[in-house]
């Protein structure tokens, strides 16, 4: 099926129209157009959906560089087909959204070419089969990334933003290429699939590959201790971050754990890292999330903590590989059950609570929660989508997150049930800990609603009168809210034609038939429902009494944040680099040359003397006539002349003489062609010599130091002397044949008779070709140098 | 005479490098110029000198010269023509903006 | 910059054309003897410069109103395009084909796509060397 590969390529194609429509279709419109994209690809999917439910897969494969086994090869499987409909299912509504939330003033051309380069980069993630492929657009993530979350980039906080993501996510990624090739040498294949049969745990590199892939998938997932970048991502605009920043990009790290689940999973140290980091961050994301007083700096937290809990889940589900069949497999599979669940739920009461908060941001003219209060009858559409995220992703009823939280809280206390791996200090802390992060998970949700939408409503710090967005802009929230609710009734919908397919990518040497029993809100009075009920209790209570205890938040050293730690050695590193680079770059062209010249003399001269390479033979020396002589007398006088002319005009002749004495030189070497183009050539470039120089100043005494002209007058000798030897040894010992024979053919094959005319138009064309090329390029950059000028308040606005 | 051009292409090898070391723009631009014709002369004679007849067919010999670094410099004077007509144009322009061709002054213009 | 040099100019009138014709000669010629489409721009350039020099850019600009540019921009085009051209019919990038016809003036003459490329090269030469030297003599 080839359309997969098309889907990749479409949204490309579409951000490579964008600029062509941008100047024809007035701006407001655009959006409109790029619309039409996700949407269609969202449908196009969809119709896979029952086939891929039968546990189908598509596979199809055009190669791309073969001589290294790497092919363009999509999959579309379970798991891919889920993030395939996040990416077009949250991309539609965030288009559609972005429309209204951006105005038209805004360059909208650059915001959806970057926007649809992103969905492209992210499909090809989720679709490509090769490893190299998928490493390419997982970097392509990064990239748009970058450009999406400095698209406001006069702001100082976009670009510290920017950089940060990039340089985060980028080291990840390059630590990921690593693993790949680690993994890439264990199994000699680069393909997913193969990989998955191919793995041995025993090699050496097994765990090198883990711990470099994990931290890949750590870094692009913002987990502990790599979060730090994601607040600062959310200066992009409103409809990235709940695109980029909550839905996708961020999943692109889980997804990879999920992807890499088959070929890792089986190993112990895969389970406990993975769930420990996981839940780690879990904690420290939601404890964070309640001190924050800006919103969107909240929802990046709560989006940190989410994703913990996601990881946890499919690193505590991982251990179903290394089970028998038998019960305990079973609780372990419902974990991955339950990751997936809870990735999907999450995109949408996160996709509707960020929409939400740029209604607010437009509506209110803030984000910030000390200004806002009591918007609820100004905006009641906002305010019930709010309450239905944000009670979902408190894990209340009837949110689609309850039922993927109490699915959570089972895993973790199976898992304390279990003496899994034998180590049984996760008895109490798995537990533990996602019960407390629970609680903060609670109490920032309750901050998000009622701080924003009750209390008393204060006029006086708002900059204008908040009113409630335009119908257009909440449609997409409410579509959102509508699925919130929807799955909490229907989950068993999702359950069997999507997380069910995508568990057996996920898990695939288990048969998961019946394994795991259909999702049901009540379970009975197990541990996992009175873990809710103490959230709920003990949650609500923190709430209520949040003055008193928002002290504790001060115990955290000030200055010993991860966030500093990240300047900081951001700031050493360019100290240190820029002392070495002004080592050695002065800024003066002699010293470049200088090195270039040391190093060949060093290099190409070290290695005639150690290697001995050179042997003279002077035998096959073709006679020499009286003419030639002093022909080549001439031509060393006037090169021995150029330096020591006193005028240019002495020089430039000098030279002149030395470009018609090699065109003698060439007709008595037998090559006419080259005699005449030499001809031309010199002419035409004299001409040229002396046009510039009728405008450039007289020719000034170089008053260098006698030690500078010394030096200079050795480097130049030794460069000569070993160009000398190295010409001499090569004519001394023939290594091979000369192919030359081959091109007197020249008739039969390319159907001329003038040898070197048909090396140059047809047996090496290409060369001729890409010459033209450069001869082109060399004369637009005459022509521009030339026009391109700044004039003097050009030169002016420039300074400021 | 192979081993006569092989001299004089270190002569003028010499020349050019010494040429490059230079402060003066326009000594450097030469300097490439009179590199290209040592290139040339080194391709050539690499190739074997006056190994036969001029290489197009059709005439009475049969041995012919080595065709192909010919063809292979015939590319490079091309090239080289392009690359000093922007050197000069760049020296120019440079010339026009700072009043100077001495590469010593030049030296941190830009923060000015 | 008008130049009043009448022997420069009765001179350079009569020797253009025997330029171009032995530019035309050569560019043609270049498939069986010393020639080809470098040569040939070359030397067309050179008789273009040598106009340039005799008489005022003006005048000349106003006789053959081409935008060099843009013949640079052809020839390159033209040489990539003969390229491409055989990717179409599913041979190697740059292949080219040749045969032989009876012409009714000419008698037997070969004919190769070569001569296509050769002339995307001519002009790509033309076109840069002309627009070089323009560029720089203009800007005073």
């Amino acid at each position: 099926m080839l359309s997969v590969n098309l889907a990749i390529i479409i949204p490309f194609l579409a951000a490579a129209l964008v600029p062509l429509l941008y100047t024809k279709i007035s701006r407001k419109h655009i959006g409109w157009f790029v619309l039409i994209v996700p949407v269609t690809l969202f449908v196009t999917l969809a119709r896979y959906i029952p086939s891929v439910a039968q546990g189908e897969t598509y596979f199809s494969s055009v190669a791309w560089i073969p001589s290294y086994g790497i092919h363009f090869t999509t999959y579309l499987d379970g798991l891919s087909m889920i993030f395939g409909l996040l990416i077009t299912g949250i991309g539609s509504l965030v288009i559609l959204y972005s429309i209204y939330y951006l105005s038209a003033e805004e360059s909208l051309g650059h915001f959806y070419i970057y926007l649809l380069l992103f969905m492209g980069a992210m499909l090809g993630v989720v679709f490509s089969d090769n490893l190299m492929v998928f490493y390419a657009f997982w970097e392509l993530t990064s990239i748009s990334s970058f450009l999406l979350i400095a698209f406001w980039y006069h702001r100082k906080r976009s670009r510290y933003g920017a950089k940060k993501a990039l340089l985060t996510t980028v080291v990840g990624g390059i630590a990921m290429l690593t693993s790949f090739i680690m993994i890439y040498v264990m199994t000699g294949t680069m393909s997913i699939r193969e990989i998955i049969a191919a793995i041995d745990p025993n090699h050496m590199l097994f765990i090198p590959a883990m711990l470099l892939l994990l931290l890949g998938a750590f870094t692009k997932s913002a987990q502990f201790p790599f979060h730090i970048w994601l607040p600062d991502a959310m200066e992009a605009p409103t409809p990235v971050s709940a695109y980029l920043h909550s839905a996708t990009m961020v999943k692109a790290g889980i997804y990879l754990v999920a992807r890499f689940t088959p070929i890792f999973g089986s190993h112990e140290a895969w389970f406990w890292l993975v769930s420990s980091v996981g839940l780690i961050t879990l904690f420290w994301g939601s404890f964070n999330a309640v001190r924050q007083t800006d919103l969107k700096a909240l929802l990046a937290y709560s989006t940190i903590s989410q994703l913990g809990l996601v990881m946890s889940l499919f690193g505590i589900g991982s251990a179903a590989l290394s089970m028998g069949a038998g019960e305990e497999t079973v609780i372990y599979a419902q974990a991955t059950f339950a990751a997936l669940f809870h990735l999907v739920n999450h995109s949408t009461f996160k996709g509707a609570l960020f929409m939400v908060i740029g209604i607010v941001n437009h509506g209110a003219g803030t984000r910030d929660i000390r200004r806002l209060g009591g918007l609820m009858s100004l905006m009641p559409i906002s305010f019930t989508i709010a309450l239905i995220g944000s009670f979902s992703m408190a894990g209340l009823p009837p949110f689609n997150g309850f039922l993927s939280k109490e699915m959570f809280f089972e895993a973790v206390v199976s898992v304390s049930q279990s003496g899994i791996f034998s180590l049984h200090i996760s008895k109490v802390l798995f537990p533990a800990i996602a019960w407390i992060a629970s609680v903060f998970t609670f109490i920032y949700c309750m901050i998000i609603v009622f701080k924003t939408f009750l209390g008393p409503y204060q006029p006086e710090k708002l900059d204008h009168e908040a009113h409630e967005a335009p119908a257009g802009m909440l449609v997409s929230p409410i579509i959102l809210a509508i699925l919130v609710v929807g799955i909490f009734f229907f989950p068993n919908v999702l359950g069997d034609y999507l997380l069910r397919p995508a568990m057996a990518s996920i898990l695939p040497s288990l048969q998961l038939e019946g394994m795991v029993g259909p999702i049901s809100a009540w379970h009975g009075i197990n541990p996992a429902f009175l873990m809710t009920v103490g959230v709920i209790i003990i949650g609500t209570l923190l709430y209520l009494s949040i003055r008193r205890w928002k002290r504790i938040y001060s115990l955290l050293p000030e200055k010993w944040t991860l966030d500093n730690l990240y300047n900081n050695s951001l700031i050493q590193m360019e100290r240190i680099s820029n002392r070495i680079t002004s080592f050695y770059m002065t800024g003066y062209l002699r010293s470049y040359s200088i090195y270039i010249f040391l190093f060949f003399i060093a290099a190409v001269g070290g290695t005639l003397l150690f290697t001995g390479a050179y042997t003279f033979d002077l035998s096959g020396d073709a006679p020499i006539s009286l003419y030639e002589i002093v022909l080549v007398l001439i031509m060393m006088a006037a090169g021995l002349a150029i330096p020591l002319a006193k005028t240019r005009v002495n020089a430039i002749l000098l030279n002149g003489a030395l470009g018609y004495s090699m065109a003698l030189f060439f007709v008595v070497f037998r090559a006419p062609d080259l005699a005449l183009t030499q001809l031309v050539v010199e002419t035409v470039s004299t001409a040229l010599f002396l046009l510039c120089f009728y405008y450039l100043p007289e020719w000034k005494k170089e008053n260098s130091p006698r030690r500078t002209k010394r030096n200079n007058l050795i480097i130049s000798i030794a460069v000569g002397a070993i160009f000398v030897l190295v010409a001499l040894s090569v004519r001394g010992g023939k290594l091979f044949e000369t192919i030359s024979g081959y091109f007197e053919d020249a008739y039969e094959l390319a159907g001329g008779k003038n040898i070197v005319n048909a090396i140059l138009g047809d047996f090496r064309a290409f060369d001729t070709m890409l010459e033209v090329i450069v001869l082109f390029i060399g004369g637009l950059g005459v022509y521009t140098l030339i026009k391109l000028k700044t004039t003097k308040e050009e030169r002016n606005l420039e300074d400021q | 005479m192979e081993t006569l051009i092989i001299i004089l292409t270190g002569v003028l090898v010499s020349v050019a490098t010494y040429l490059f070391l230079s402060r003066n723009v326009i000594r450097i631009i030469l300097g490439t110029a009179v590199l290209t014709h040592a290139g040339h002369l080194l391709i050539m004679t690499m190739g074997g000198l006056k190994t036969g007849g001029v290489p197009v067919l059709g005439e009475e010999t049969t041995t012919f010269t080595d065709a192909l670094p010919q063809a292979l410099i015939l590319t490079s004077i091309v090239i080289s023509f392009a690359v000093t007509a922007f050197l000069l144009v760049l020296a120019y322009r440079l010339y026009q903006e700072s009043r100077s061709d001495n590469l010593y002054e030049l030296r941190g213009m830009l923060n000015e | 910059m008008k130049i009043n040099d009448v022997i420069l100019q009765t001179v350079t009138k009569i020797v253009v054309f025997i330029i171009l014709t032995m530019a035309v000669y050569l560019f043609i010629s270049g498939h069986n003897s010393p020639g080809g489409g470098f040569i040939g721009g070359l030397v067309l350039a050179s008789a273009l410069v040598l106009l340039f020099l005799a008489f005022d850019t003006e005048t000349i600009m106003k006789r053959i109103p081409l935008d060099f540019k843009m013949v640079a921009a052809v020839g390159a085009f033209i040489a990539v395009a003969t390229g491409a051209a055989s990717l179409f019919l599913d041979i190697p990038f740059l292949s080219h084909a040749y045969s032989y016809f009876n012409l009714p003036v000419f008698g037997k003459t070969g004919l190769a796509t070569v001569t296509i490329f050769e002339l995307g090269v001519a002009l790509g030469v033309v076109g840069v060397v002309v627009t070089i030297i323009l560029s720089i003599s203009e800007d005073v």
